[in-house]
């Protein structure tokens, strides 16, 4: 790299000076300061500060940057809002960062066609409140929802608390308007459904930014439920919580959402917003059931039944919406309120299959030898405080340390490792909504073979030969794309002797 | 973009060593080709059965060292289906991966061997109470259904096969045996191969082994059905439904070639909900709820095996106005059609196969250019020999370079179901 080191800069002065005749003036930020606003997004503990912002208004002028950035062989990385929790969106110290932020506008709501048609840096919730009027929203909500893009939505195939019942990001859009990385516009799908040929825009959705850039998403509109009724239920631990869970998605019941907090994640929570839960709770489920207004009412009773039987000591139901936004103030705000009770932490996300979700949670208090449900405080002074999606069996383990404590960092950072080790060992995923960015790349050949990781990054090959787009997220070594059929046999002999790098 | 390297047709002399071969790599379940092996009217020279994805990958590795092109089969539902091949010298029968490996019930998680009949999948996960929530027209196989990615009513609530694949093992033209996805629905590490693979027509891979999302079983349907007398009416129907909030699995409509047009709406749910529901629709279509029973053509596609089939696409809003075009069109050209609809933005239409092939063409064509207007797409699956000549399939398709593109990297010498796709992909 040190060739390399010695010629960017001057490529880099000569890119922002093609930059700034494209998009103006204002548009291309190389001052050192300014730059430095944009070095890390939600996952602050990456820092990279990138050598050129640029911020495009429209399609054509992503495209020209894009175009520009393969002229010069410069790598870029595309940002929304910057709230991922996986480095997603971290620049590269020798690339562009292209931040969307300008392009926030809703083009269209179509509610009796139920699509809106946005641009990449709209908001999640303005969607939903675009569409409200006429009785529609946007399903996806991450707990993000009030600053995150759409177009980082699209990168991440973000869930949110409901996409228990409705589905991912990947379920909600139809239609995109991307620039590939050789700078070229393309539409995939649109409003109506099942475009022909691959199901590019199925792979395009949740590939971190490493395939293109959106300029313009349709996503779909829901009908608003006709009712929706919450519940709030305190337990013991999380393992009759747990039972609870198991026995409402055995009875049928596919609730919007069922989230749990344990005790140490409820002490942060009222610590934060007092959100006046169940005093000496182990731990509490919320249960929303949405829907018609005759099946909800069918089934509300039904998951009381279940939290009962489970040994729920209290049993809340939210008798309005304000009492509702009460209930989810405290889920919601969980992951900054244990700002509250530890000076650093760790938001980890992992998944596994919701039956496993009483072992696991044995296993990962067992991992700080801690007392479970209570966080875990043992002998390495490691405390975890968790937060899950029951329902889908979406953990968030928030790993709690204090930076200046020399070895607590490392220490939270083992655990934090460990935790993804079980979520792999009881077959689950080292994500499932944070994605896998800058962050998780060195676990991925945890869960998957070489070979499951080869053929991947042949779908990164097609679309970004040159390896510009992104580099360095989600795949732990780049693969070298070969011009020639046939030619992907082993490691390339440049790349096994340290010789070359990709980009 | 080089075109991909010519015909490597398998030598007579060459036969009886790459039927070894095979024996060796699938426990002797290979064959030479008969009479029915055939793809699109090209007969196959062998058939290959492998048992497990091991067996598969070894399969391939045989066909990839002896170029042979490769075709897989379940049940060959959809066989005629997409262009006919460039050629086709190994069927590789996939219904002895079959079974259903794991049902994990607590957990609504279903593992699957490709080669197994959906209709076993739904009886075993049926016995805990479980559905994949996919309507299966044809009696298909696991594999086949994903790699062609056919439709049923319930798309409209569930979406279609994309959105119920979680997880997918596929062995590569090359041998190498991937996977992608996982045991769990929430999931997003890694690129979603599983969407790739559904609707790619066995160009990409062949898939050995399915991981589903399941459902739980409704305790309570019910079909809601009125006639459709005035065409016109049949759009404002659809949209009465879809913006009411009675939450419908499927909404769709049947307008046969002869005899009375229909809309039903189905309901899935608990019995007081349900009940209530059938009470709100047949209010909004002002009929009746009648027995909740389906009426016969639901869940059938509206064509057979010697019909051309087509498959429209449009937005929710335009469902009628396709319908309408789509027949007023035919019967200019004096062709009769019969179409099937889903509230969802699909229209499947027939028209028999032995129609004059200009005619076939000319609506195919007059369709497209009617349907360019509001995004949309016109497909022709299936048509018979003698006039699917004279077709374009698959009319313009979006993002055909990178598909290509994505085809060299997987399948560099097309040996996978070449030219059964997009742009002779």
């Amino acid at each position: 790299m040190a060739t390399t080191a010695q010629r960017r800069p001057r490529d880099l002065d000569r890119l922002a000076a093609r930059l700034r005749t494209v998009l103006g003036e204002g548009a291309v930020i190389t001052d050192r300061n300014r730059l430095r606003t944009y070095e890390c997004d939600g996952l602050a503990h990456y820092k990279v500060t990138p050598a050129i912002v640029v911020l495009p208004h429209t399609t054509a002028e992503v495209a020209a940057v894009v175009r520009a950035c393969v002229d010069e062989r410069v790598p870029y990385v595309a940002r929304g809002s910057g709230t991922g929790l996986s480095g997603g969106a971290l620049p590269s110290a020798e690339g562009v960062l292209v931040v969307t932020s300008q392009m926030r506008d809703i083009l269209e709501t179509d509610a009796p066609g139920e699509r809106a048609v946005v641009q990449p840096g709209v908001i999640n919730l303005h969607v939903s409140k675009a569409a409200a009027p006429e009785g529609y929203y946007y399903a996806p909500d991450p707990s993000s929802q009030q600053i995150c893009s759409i177009g980082g939505n699209l990168a991440e195939n973000s869930g949110g608390a409901h996409c228990l019942k409705y589905g991912f990001t990947t379920n909600h859009v139809t239609g995109v308007e991307l620039v590939a990385p050789d700078g070229e516009i393309v539409r995939l799908g649109g409003k109506a459904p099942d475009p022909p040929g691959y199901d590019l825009l199925g792979a395009f959705v949740g590939s971190e930014g490493t395939l293109g850039i959106a300029t313009e998403v349709t996503v779909r509109l829901l009908r608003a439920p006709e009712a929706v009724r919450t519940l709030l239920a305190a337990f013991p631990s999380t393992d009759e919580a747990g039972g609870a869970v198991s026995a409402i998605i055995a009875a049928g019941v596919l609730p919007a959402a069922v989230e749990m907090m344990d005790a140490l994640a409820i002490e942060a929570a009222e610590a934060a917003v007092h959100c006046d839960y169940p005093q000496g709770a182990g731990a509490v489920l919320i249960v929303e059931l949405d829907g018609p207004a005759p099946e909800v009412e069918a089934q509300f009773g039904e998951v009381q039944r279940h939290c009962r039987d489970n040994k729920a000591f209290e049993i809340r139901i939210a008798a309005d919406d304000i009492e509702r936004a009460l209930f989810w103030k405290g889920r919601k705000s969980a992951f900054a309120a244990v700002g509250r009770i530890s000076p650093d932490y760790i938001v980890q996300d992992g998944v596994i299959p919701r039956t496993a979700l009483p072992a696991v949670l044995r296993r990962i208090a067992a991992l700080s030898d801690g007392e479970q449900g209570q966080g875990t405080e043992g002998p390495s002074g490691v405390r975890v405080a968790n937060v899950f999606h029951a329902g889908d069996g979406n953990l968030h383990p928030l790993v709690l340390f204090d930076e200046s404590v020399p070895g607590e960092a490392e220490k939270a950072e083992a655990i934090s490792g460990a935790i993804l080790d079980l979520c792999i060992e009881y077959g689950g995923s080292i994500t499932g909504e944070h994605g896998v960015g800058a962050d998780k790349a060195k676990y991925m050949p945890r869960m998957f073979t070489d070979d499951d990781l080869d053929t991947m990054q042949m779908l990164r090959c097609a679309f970004d030969p040159l390896g510009l787009a992104n580099p360095g997220k989600i795949f732990p070594t780049p693969r070298l794309c070969g011009e020639v059929p046939g030619r992907h046999k082993g490691v390339h002999p440049l790349a096994a002797s340290g010789v070359a790098e990709v980009f | 973009m080089s075109s991909p390297p010519t015909d490597p047709a398998l030598q007579a002399s060459e036969i009886s060593d790459v039927l070894a071969e095979l024996a060796k790599a699938c426990d002797d379940q290979v064959r030479r080709a008969e009479d029915g092996d055939e793809v699109g009217g090209l007969p196959a020279r062998l058939v290959a059965a492998p048992g497990s994805t091991r067996e598969a990958a070894d399969v391939l590795r045989v066909a990839a060292d002896h170029r042979l092109r490769v075709v897989a089969r379940g049940h060959g539902t959809k066989l005629h289906w997409g262009a006919t091949p460039s050629g086709v010298e190994l069927i590789v029968d996939t219904t002895r991966l079959s079974g259903v490996v794991e049902h994990a019930a607590g957990d609504l998680v279903a593992v699957v061997g490709a080669g197994t009949a959906l209709a076993t999948l739904q009886e075993v996960v049926g016995g805990a109470g479980q559905e994949l929530a996919f309507d299966d027209p044809l009696g298909s196989t696991v594999g086949g259904a994903i790699a062609t990615s056919p439709s049923g009513p319930r798309r409209l609530l569930r979406g279609t096969l994309r959105d119920l694949l979680i997880g997918v093992t596929f062995v590569r033209s090359d041998g190498v045996v991937a996977k992608a996805g996982g045991k769990v629905v929430k999931n997003v590490a890694g690129y979603d191969f599983g969407k790739l693979l559904t609707g790619s027509y066995g160009t990409l891979g062949l898939i050995t082994e399915a991981i589903f999302r399941l459902h739980p079983r409704p305790v309570r349907s019910h079909h809601v059905t009125r006639t459709i007398s005035d065409a016109a009416d049949i759009g404002p129907a659809l949209r009465a439904v879809l913006a009411s909030q009675t939450v419908p699995s499927a909404v769709d409509v049947d307008w046969p070639a002869e005899g009375p047009r229909q809309v039903s709406v189905l309901l899935e749910g608990t019995e007081d909900g349900v009940e209530q529901r059938a009470d709100a629709v047949a209010r909004l279509l002002d009929t009746d709820v009648g027995d909740g029973a389906a009426p016969p053509w639901w869940g059938h596609y509206p064509f057979g095996p010697d019909d051309v089939a087509i498959k429209l696409t449009c937005p929710l809003t335009e469902v009628g106005t396709t319908m309408r075009r789509a027949h007023a069109r035919a019967a200019e050209h004096g062709l009769s059609l019969a179409s099937r609809a889903s509230a969802a933005g699909v229209v499947h239409a027939a028209t028999p196969g032995d129609g004059p092939p200009e005619a076939v063409a000319s609506l195919v064509h007059e369709l497209r250019a009617g349907i360019a207007a509001y995004d949309g797409s016109v497909l022709v699956l299936a048509a018979p020999q003698p006039l699917r000549e004279g077709l374009d399939l698959w009319g313009p398709v979006p993002g055909l370079a990178l598909m290509r593109r994505l085809k060299h990297e997987l399948d560099p010498v097309h040996r996978l179901s070449p030219g059964r796709f997009v742009g002779g992909i």
